[in-house]
């Protein structure tokens, strides 16, 4: 067959060597707060809440960890999929106004899709760094179960999207089952490999009485749950709940006043490379990621094998698989082999997901927040029965779109 | 009964949905490179002033992977499944995204070589999609 192109180099990501100069953390930001908001009846916020009342909730439970009020807070993070068109679509003034906060320094509203928040958390390091703002909320909040807004399809057919919804792609599902497609035939991972990480992580949401799915998940049941669009199953894609969650974050010298231990920011990093799938690099490998956590590592001197926990944003089974060969818990195409026999699972010697992820615990429409939530509650030692013996460091990976943009947190109790 | 979606065609899309309606399959083309793209170039960067043209391409490529889609993309897909969805690499290089239509019996796989197959809908759309090379 004629080439004029080789078809591997048809679509590329360069985004250039990792960032030189990683020497910035002067201030040594920090988490000194961090709460998610209970849900019951299979993930749905109770009746008479709204994706604003969420929000407070959490943030005053995450203030209040600190010994901070709103009145401290000077810089504010939101995004959602909520209240558009219309006032959602500018959130950081819905809440400003809503919360009552008096005179923010500091605003940040971009929307990336689920690895939106550690971005927020990224920018709000840069932020106290420059000295701009010391006290930032970073908020999420959405009722989309019980409001029943999420659909597979209903997307336009504009811009970049416009071929893959005129060919009824199921969004965003579709894509990422190509992506595990390509994988499968790439590495040779199977279907077995996708249900192993669905299995694994229920066994870890059944220590999390906050999560939508408690009872233990088999391997027959994951592989027999319904197809949706093959590969993936029932069981390998995420949840639709409600839900939300709050961040506090502050500088290491204003931490020393407040209640809780700082949880610091060692490293971060971000990228992207497209918007519709049909212009990933390699739908293989999670290239984004490789780039975004080679950042993170550097600039944290800190290395995989230093990670207590990995918290991965699991919109579905393939994307931890994607994530894991990413991030350098294994080598690419050596996910297959990672995941088996338990090895990520509780009593296993790799803690994934210990909240039970986007796949068994709650999975709002942008999950990314709960990866940084449940980081700093195990680093805190308050999470109960599925609590890790001691962890230092953690690594929060989060993916946003169709596997198109990449935020890496890396954090620690120790400042450096 | 829902229609299907029709393409909100612009100026990054036009000389394809066109060149569809009287079964050409249409790229851009940056002779620059020696390059071919559907609407986004992920090449690195293409000016808006470059050397960029609409060519016809062969229509013939191997699929770079799918899905058999069971959970169709809203209702008005759901007459139609199973039906595949498929990102195809072009003989030319370029990447589209489109439907594959197989006959009763035939199987698929990432590699197979298959060929342009334009389906009407009506005087306005025509969609390109692709049959297996048998």
């Amino acid at each position: 067959m004629q080439r004029t192109a080789n078809p591997s180099t048809a679509v590329r990501f360069r985004p250039g060597p990792p960032i030189k100069d990683f020497n910035i953390m002067s201030k040594f930001p920090c988490i000194v707060g961090a709460s998610d908001f209970p849900l019951q009846d299979r993930g749905k916020a109770k009746e008479g809440n709204t994706e604003l009342t969420i929000q407070r909730y959490c943030a005053q439970k995450a203030l209040e960890q600190a010994g901070l009020n709103f009145s401290d807070v000077n810089g504010i993070a939101v995004a959602g999929m909520w209240g558009v068109p219309g006032p959602g679509i500018m959130q950081p003034n819905v809440l400003t106004e809503y919360l009552g906060i008096k005179n923010p320094r500091w605003l940040e509203g971009t929307n990336i899709g689920g690895s939106t928040f550690l971005l927020h958390v990224n920018h709000a390091c840069q932020a106290i760094e420059a000295g701009i703002c010391d006290t930032v909320l970073i908020l999420y909040g959405s009722m989309q179960k019980s409001k029943m807004l999420r659909s597979l399809g209903n997307r336009l057919a504009i811009y970049s999207n416009q071929f893959e919804v005129v060919a009824g792609l199921p969004l965003p599902v579709g894509a990422y089952a190509m992506a595990a497609q390509r994988h499968m035939h790439t590495f040779g991972s199977t279907k077995e490999t996708l249900a192993e990480i669905a299995v694994a992580t229920r066994a870890w949401a059944t220590m999390n009485s906050n999560a939508a799915f408690q009872d233990p998940l088999t391997m027959e049941e994951a592989m027999s749950s319904r197809i949706i669009t093959s590969p993936l199953h029932r069981s390998d894609c995420c949840l639709v709940t409600d839900g939300g969650g709050a961040l506090v974050l502050t500088s290491h010298e204003k931490s020393k006043n407040l209640k809780t231990n700082p949880i610091y920011i060692r490293g971060y990093g971000e990228t992207n490379s497209h918007s519709s799938i049909n212009y990933m690099p390699n739908l293989e490998r999670l290239e984004i990621a490789e780039f975004s956590s080679s950042n993170a590592y550097k600039m944290s001197k800190l290395s995989p094998k230093n990670m207590d926990l990995t918290m991965i944003y699991d919109s579905f089974t393939i994307t931890v698989l994607l994530t894991l060969e990413a991030i350098g818990a294994c080598g690419p195409g050596e996910g297959k082999d990672f995941v088996k026999d338990g090895n990520i699972a509780p009593g296993g010697s790799f803690p994934l997901n210990t909240n039970g992820g986007g796949l068994s615990y709650c999975h709002p429409g942008m999950y990314g927040i709960f990866t940084i939530i449940e980081a700093t509650q195990q680093l805190w030692g308050l999470c109960g029965e599925r609590q890790l013996d001691d962890p230092q460091n953690a690594i929060c990976h989060g993916t946003g779109g169709v596997l198109s943009s990449a935020s890496t947190l890396i954090l620690s109790k120790e400042k450096n | 009964m829902i229609n299907k979606p029709t393409p909100v065609i612009d100026a990054d899309s036009r000389q394809y949905w066109e060149g569809a309606k009287s079964k050409k399959l249409m790229m851009q083309y940056n002779k620059n490179s020696n390059e071919y793209f559907l609407y986004s170039s992920s090449l690195g960067g293409i000016k808006h002033n470059e050397n960029i043209e609409w060519k016809e391409v062969s229509g013939r490529g191997e699929i770079y992977s799918f899905t058999l889609v069971h959970a169709p993309a809203g209702e008005a897909f759901k007459d139609d499944i199973p039906y595949i969805v498929a990102l195809i690499t072009l003989e030319e290089g370029a990447r589209i995204i489109s439907n594959i239509i197989i006959e009763e019996g035939e199987k698929i796989s990432i590699g197979d070589r298959v060929t342009v197959h334009f389906e009407k809908y009506s005087e306005e759309l025509t969609i390109p999609k692709f049959k297996l090379v048998k």
